[in-house]
Formats: C-alpha cells, sequence, structure tokens
C-alpha cells in the first residue's frame, strides 16, 4: 500500500485528509476511493478538509474530488492550499478555502485562536536584535529578547512579545487571530497589525517608557500600561 | 598572522566612507605603521583622488587580480608617507571582475609585510560589499548621524554578523553639534541606541573635509582640523590606543566648562 500518497488524521471538525502534492492526480484519486471503500464505517457521514499543498488543481478535477466524496456520503467541508490556481476552482465550485478564512477574518467563528496552552502550539524564540531587512515568519508565537529595529519586521500567527525595543513592523495574529496580543518593553513600532487592523505610534516621543501590551478592543487596536497588581 | 585588515563599509552611499579610509591610513601612517589602503570600488575610483595620488596610477586592482601586474606594480606609494601604498580601484570594469576569493588571497600576501591592510567597499549590499567584507578581521561601518543613514548601516551590520565578521565598530560622521543640541539632528547616543554597536570615532562636520578631498591632502595632516583631529583618533583606537573622545562642543560657554570642571570633566 502506497501510503505516502494520502495521510489521513483526526482533525477538530473532522478529517483532514493530505494528499501527496507530487503524484499523479489520477492515481492519488484511486487511491483515496479504494482508502474509503475500504473502511466506510469509519468515514461514515466525516466532514473532510482536503489538504493540497503545492499541487495546481484545476476545476474539473476539484470537482471530480468534491463529486467522489460525495457518492460516499462525505461532505467536502474546507480545501486548504499553497496553490492560487487551487484556490481558484475551489471558489468557483462555492468551496471554502483557508484564503477566504483569512480574508473573513472578521468573522469570529471562522477564526480558530492560538490556544496557548496546547501542546504542540509551535513558537519561536529569538535571541538577537532583529536588524532592518530582517524578516521573521512564525505559524505560532515569536518571542525576540532583542530589539526590534526600525526596518525589521516580525510577522506571527500568534501574540508576539519582545523583551526590548519594539520599532519596526508587528503583525499578531497575522492569520485572523483577533485574540492576538503584542507587548513589548518599549513599545513603539513603526507599524503594528493585530489580524486585519493597523495602527502607528504616535509622533511624539514620550518621557516615560514602561512595558506595553497591544490588543483589538471595540473594534481598534489599544496600546494599555501592564498593571502592577493583578487586578483589572 | 602578520598584518590586520580593516573593511570600512557604511550600506548607504556619501556618508564618508573612502575620506574615513584616506584618513585613517595617512593617521597610521602618520603613527608609524606600514599601510596599505585598497580602493573596492571597482568602476567608481575615488580614493586615488582624495589621497592625491591619481596621476600616478598605471596598474590597478583588477590588473592585479588578472595577472596582467606584479603586486609591486599595483602598489602606490603615497607622496610624503613611504609606508603608506594606495592599490586603486579598476575605472573600466564593474564588481564582478574581483571575486571574494580574489580579495582573501591579496590581503593574505598583503598582511604579511604590512601592520594594516584597509579597504574601503563600495556602498550597497551586493558584490562589491562581499569582495570588501570577506577578507576582513575587523569592520569599521561609517554612518551619519540620519535616520536613513543609520537605517542602512543597521541592515549592514546585520549582514556583517550574518557573515560572522561582527560586531565590527561604528563611526559616526558629520556631526554637528550645535544642531544636536537644538533637537534637529540625531546625537551619538540616539544612533548608539539603535545600532547597539561600540563607536569607535565621533568625526565633526567641518568644512577643511571638502577642500581637502579636492585638494588630495587629506584633513588629518591639517593640524587645525577638528575633524582630523578626531580621525587621527579613531587611527590609535584601531591600533588599540585607549583614547578618550574629545569634546564636540564648538564654543562651550563659561558657565557650561565651569559646570564640567565641577563635574570633574
Amino acid at each position: 500500500m502506497q501510503d505516502e500518497l494520502i495521510a489521513i488524521k483526526g482533525h477538530k471538525d473532522g478529517l483532514l485528509i493530505s494528499l501527496s502534492p507530487t503524484e499523479n492526480w489520477q492515481s492519488v484519486a484511486d487511491q483515496l476511493a479504494s482508502r474509503i471503500d475500504d473502511r466506510a464505517d469509519f468515514f461514515a457521514g466525516a466532514a473532510i478538509t482536503v489538504e493540497l499543498g503545492a499541487r495546481p488543481v484545476p476545476k474539473y478535477e476539484l470537482s471530480s474530488l468534491k463529486a467522489l466524496l460525495e457518492r460516499r456520503g462525505l461532505s467536502l467541508s474546507l480545501v486548504l492550499s499553497d496553490s492560487a490556481t487551487t484556490r481558484e476552482s475551489a471558489l468557483a465550485l462555492d468551496l471554502k478555502t483557508d484564503a477566504n478564512i483569512r480574508t473573513k477574518a472578521t468573522e469570529k467563528q471562522e477564526t480558530l485562536p492560538v490556544d496557548p496552552e496546547e501542546t504542540g502550539t509551535r513558537g519561536v524564540l529569538l535571541r538577537r536584535t532583529l536588524r532592518s531587512g530582517r524578516t521573521v515568519h512564525s505559524e505560532g508565537h515569536v518571542v525576540v529578547f532583542g530589539d526590534v529595529n526600525p526596518g525589521a519586521q516580525v510577522i506571527a500567527a500568534g501574540d508576539i512579545i519582545v523583551w526590548g525595543k519594539l520599532r519596526g513592523t508587528a503583525h499578531a495574529g497575522a492569520d485572523g487571530d483577533e485574540s492576538a496580543i503584542v507587548c513589548a518593553l518599549d513599545m513603539s513600532p513603526s507599524q503594528l497589525r493585530i489580524a486585519g487592523y493597523i495602527a502607528t505610534s504616535p509622533a511624539d516621543k514620550r518621557k516615560h517608557v514602561e512595558p506595553e501590551t497591544a490588543l483589538i478592543r471595540d473594534n481598534q487596536i489599544v496600546v494599555a500600561a501592564r498593571r502592577k497588581s493583578g487586578k483589572g | 598572522m602578520g598584518g590586520k585588515v580593516v573593511t570600512i563599509t557604511s550600506g548607504k552611499g556619501g556618508v564618508g566612507k573612502t575620506t574615513a579610509t584616506a584618513n585613517l591610513g595617512i593617521s597610521l601612517a602618520n603613527l608609524g605603521k606600514k599601510v596599505v589602503v585598497i580602493d573596492a570600488d571597482i568602476g567608481l575610483r575615488n580614493l586615488d583622488v582624495i589621497m592625491g595620488l591619481e596621476n600616478r596610477i598605471v596598474y590597478d586592482l583588477v590588473d592585479l587580480v588578472e595577472g596582467r601586474a606584479k603586486l609591486r606594480q599595483a602598489m602606490i606609494k603615497h607622496k610624503k608617507f613611504e609606508q603608506l601604498y594606495l592599490i586603486p580601484a579598476a575605472q573600466t570594469r564593474d564588481k564582478m571582475a574581483v571575486s571574494p576569493k580574489d580579495m582573501v588571497e591579496l590581503a593574505d600576501k598583503l598582511r604579511e609585510e604590512h601592520d594594516y591592510v584597509i579597504i574601503d567597499s563600495p556602498a550597497g549590499i551586493e558584490r562589491g560589499f562581499r569582495n570588501a567584507l570577506e577578507p576582513a578581521d575587523e569592520v569599521l561601518i561609517v554612518t551619519n548621524p540620519e535616520v536613513s543613514a543609520v537605517r542602512d548601516a543597521d541592515r549592514i551590520i546585520g549582514l556583517i554578523e550574518a557573515a560572522e565578521k561582527g560586531p565590527g565598530r561604528l563611526i559616526i560622521n558629520r556631526l554637528k553639534t550645535e544642531m544636536v543640541n537644538k533637537g534637529e539632528m540625531l546625537s551619538a547616543d540616539d544612533v548608539f541606541d539603535i545600532l547597539s554597536l561600540e563607536i569607535i570615532g565621533i568625526i565633526p562636520e567641518d568644512e577643511f573635509v571638502l577642500s581637502a578631498s579636492n585638494s588630495g591632502v587629506p584633513v588629518t595632516l591639517n593640524e587645525g582640523s577638528r575633524a582630523g583631529m578626531a580621525f587621527t583618533n579613531v587611527a590609535r583606537r584601531i591600533t588599540g590606543e585607549d583614547v578618550p573622545f574629545m569634546n564636540l562642543d564648538e564654543n562651550p560657554g563659561f558657565f557650561k566648562r565651569l559646570m564640567r570642571f565641577l563635574d570633574g570633566r
């Protein structure tokens, strides 16, 4: 059995099926069909998320995949893809893709907040100053033990914590998580983004620098000093 | 391993790399060191002009690398200092004519007989910069107290660190004390705050520098010039001497001087 063509995993909303992005489409589809038929009771009624990776899937192929699943009583609920072609196909078939999760970020029920307690949550710790021109991307949280200089960029799906001066650009909740926060010892970013919101630092120099936290409240980014007591 | 290779770079153009190279070369020679300065800005050579050696060029860096000239033939002796030589850049070629490996080989040959090899890097972060960086034992980053120059310096420092040539030391060039005092120019502290790099020299704005560059007699030979003095101090710091930073206030008033005296400074 060619296991590497297909991987099937449990998923919070049903089943996640990852299809090899390089193998011949027909053999991948055939194998998927036989895997489902082998264990029909396991699959019965599940909502399916398909992960297609970088493979560009034209509309007719995606449509046949959808039909293949529907014939077996399964619904194709979400298409995950890195390819613009595939996303267009999904859009044409009125299927949800990860792209429209990103654009519909404001609809609360569609975003999956990154749970900091969750095991396996990814994060990056950088023990250095990020200088101009440096960009850091992470699908989890980012902690910078150092400064983020003007011209440097930190983009994280989760939270961003800067143990130092934040003067570059920070984008927390980059996949649409509006509960993401940004903290810094000296919060003066050239631009601050959380999910779909953007803010810039006030132009005037502050005399008193203290650790601050930025978060979304009432549909805008607010920056607040950390309170000393546990209250509030 | 013999002499030390010092590369002077900046990222942004026009901040005073070539002026710094010429002045540090001359200051080090003046301190009795054997020095070679190399102009790595192939295609846009300037260092020869600032050092007043333009009319003596026969062979250049590319001739040397491509084997048309022997090392001795491409080294131009300075008019005043017997122990100071220049290897000029080629005017007609571009940066691709020389590779980082060529520069390492050349620097290794030169450090056998000289105390310091100073390389003037071109602006930018491409091949020319890589050529100048590769053989470096120490990197000096020149910047001006202005936001764009500091931003580029920051970028270049990141690249220097990535190439494991870091951390480097900083020369802040063309500082105008009166503008800093009025809050119109970044101060040395502001620059340090962003770059967090050791400062090896602060060079005040000085009109002597321009006339000196035009006449080919670098400002460090002018004893009345404050910029010249500052460059000499940098050269002494390069040799490992501990030189206090000079006071850059143009005309400190009596009161200020008194305060400073009382402060014990």
